[in-house]
């Protein structure tokens, strides 16, 4: 009997005692006057104390989710020869830039309960409860919602790309287009095995203008009426220039 | 060589930018114009937000017009006096045009309005211009003189003014209602509103073509400023980066569009114009009446 439970707690033991940790290439990126996206290198190891037990094999999915804000969907309809914006669905939240790595098809790293519960992939990382009145096919927006982001390049997801080196080390690099907006970006790194939640980690990274851009954008939100006579005289003066410029090498 | 603009929070190519900044600042020396009809389309398709596109392209509009206006000052062809009524009604009319745009932006219909707005009017102006303009060339060819149009309920009206460089006695009352519906539209559609002022000034007021662009472009001036500020504090959607980079292209065009308009001839100039705002026209149109290549789009959320 002792013996027996014993096995069992061996058995159990590896599941448990399987930690993902993780580093990050940078902590922070800065969006400068000449920002053209930025690739962001995740990488970590998986802490044990047993041997490493290789079947079921060990998976590891990477995800990087951008601030999450609620958004709008409208859906065009044919109105007197017309397209028009008809019906409208409020989602509750959805990231504004949303990246998902896995180290093997989706299918084989998670298991669709898992993936509810810890909201990996896309479909689940956006929340939307209830549509309005008359609307039965709310799906459709969020659908809508996923396929534009992903046109745009905000939505992004790479099956098998995460390098997984001997049930130990891995590395995946994400890169972010020149699209994203600021704030605090979340990644997250999940451990699992045969569908399985094993051990998560989470980090963040934040994204920030700099120089110039941050000072004209503090300026335009502070200070508004300043900035809007700023870029006026700067209109009126570069017009003025320009002519005056024309005047001198029209006479000379 | 790519941008990063701080408001619109997205990068773009320089040299595109500085490109259409030139292309509309020609147009608006050559036409007055201010050329946000072509600039704020143009900017949508950039993947720059419509908000942004629309704020920064008046404050661009202001860069351009004084820089047009100044080589008209010299050559003596702007009505300042038109010009100052037209724009008290203008600025009256921008105020009630921010208003009515917010008011729209809150129930999602704004992005149709100003389609529809720019399909009906670019359509309307468009269609008379151009046979309008037809008709004189015919004239001008067996050789009549062109007589100029009056309305008899326009002298009928009181608060009588004299338009000297224009050659105009009559009510103050017409110029000031065109300054005020032209500034309803400017902010509504994020334009200057030349486009539709210019043929305004032609066929309602009876005003000749010379002096037309350069009173339209310092009417421009105020209305378009006055609209940046408006924008600059209620939605924060001007960019001055962006608009910075359009500027320096657009001065420089205006500067060469008119040159290039003293050397062409009135007529085959606003057959020019009449072609370009029916072709945009049209290029909206059939936005809105072939089917949308995706049904759903993003409105921002609350």
């Amino acid at each position: 009997m002792i013996r027996a439970l014993a096995l069992l707690l061996l058995l159990a033991l590896p599941a448990s005692a399987e930690e993902v940790v993780m580093g990050l290439s940078r902590d922070s990126v800065a969006i400068t006057t000449d920002f053209d996206g930025s690739e962001v290198l995740i990488f970590g190891a998986v802490k044990r104390q047993t041997e490493i037990l290789t079947d079921p094999p060990l998976q590891v999915i990477v995800t990087v989710s951008g601030p999450v804000t609620p958004v709008t969907v409208w859906r065009k309809e044919r109105r007197l020869g017309i397209w028009v914006n008809a019906d409208a669905v409020e989602i509750d939240a959805a990231p504004s830039f949303y990246a998902v790595a896995s180290s093997a098809p989706w299918d084989q790293s998670i298991s669709e309960v898992e993936d509810l519960r810890h909201k990996v992939s896309v479909e689940r990382a956006i929340r939307s409860v209830g549509a309005p009145m008359g609307i039965t096919d709310s799906q459709s927006f969020t659908d809508g919602l996923i396929r534009m982001r992903t046109n745009d390049g905000l939505f992004e997801t790479f099956y098998d790309s995460v390098e997984f080196r001997e049930a130990t080390l891995f590395d995946v690099a994400i890169r972010m287009p020149a699209t994203i907006v600021e704030g605090t970006y979340t990644i997250r790194v999940l451990l699992t095995r045969s569908g399985k939640v094993l051990s998560q980690h989470a980090s963040s990274i934040e994204v920030r203008k700099v120089g110039l851009e941050r000072w004209l954008f503090n300026l335009s939100r502070q200070q508004p009426a300043l900035y809007g006579l700023l870029s006026i005289v700067i209109a009126i003066a570069a017009g003025w220039g320009a002519s005056a410029a024309f005047r001198a090498l029209r006479s000379s | 060589m790519q941008i990063y603009l701080p408001i619109a929070e997205v990068s773009v190519n320089i040299f595109l930018l500085f490109g259409l900044g030139g292309l509309v600042g020609i147009l608006s020396g050559m036409f007055g114009v201010g050329g946000g009809f072509l600039i704020t389309p143009f900017l949508f398709f950039m993947g720059i937000p419509p908000a942004v596109a629309v704020a920064t392209g008046s404050n661009q509009i202001v860069a351009s017009s004084v820089s047009g206006v100044l080589a008209h000052l010299k050559r003596r062809t702007v009505d300042l006096r038109m010009g100052t009524v037209l724009l008290v009604g203008g600025i009256i009319g921008a105020a009630l045009g921010v208003w009515l745009f917010n008011l729209l932006k809150g129930m999602g219909q704004v992005d149709l309005l100003v389609r529809l707005c720019y399909v009906v009017f670019l359509g309307i102006i468009g269609g008379l211009m151009f046979i309008e303009s037809l008709r004189a060339l015919r004239r001008s060819k067996r050789g009549a003189a062109p007589k100029r149009k009056h309305h008899v309920w326009v002298h009928g009206l009181p608060f009588k003014m004299r338009f000297r460089t224009s050659g105009l006695y009559i009510s103050a009352i017409p110029p000031a209602l065109v300054g005020l519906s032209v500034g309803v539209l400017s902010a509504i559609m994020g334009v200057g509103g030349g486009f539709i002022m210019v043929p305004a000034m032609i066929y309602l007021l009876g005003m000749p073509t010379k002096v037309v662009i350069g009173t339209s472009l310092f009417q421009i001036i105020f209305v378009t400023a006055f609209t940046t500020m408006a924008h600059a504090i209620t939605s924060q959607t001007v960019d001055i980066l962006l608009a910075l980079v359009l500027l320096i292209g657009g001065v420089i065009g205006a500067q060469i569009g008119t040159a290039l308009g003293t050397k062409l001839k009135a007529e085959q100039l606003r057959i020019a114009l009449a072609s370009l705002v029916l072709l945009v026209c049209f290029k909206l149109a059939l936005d809105l009446f072939l089917t949308p290549a995706d049904l759903y789009e993003l409105g921002a959320g609350e």
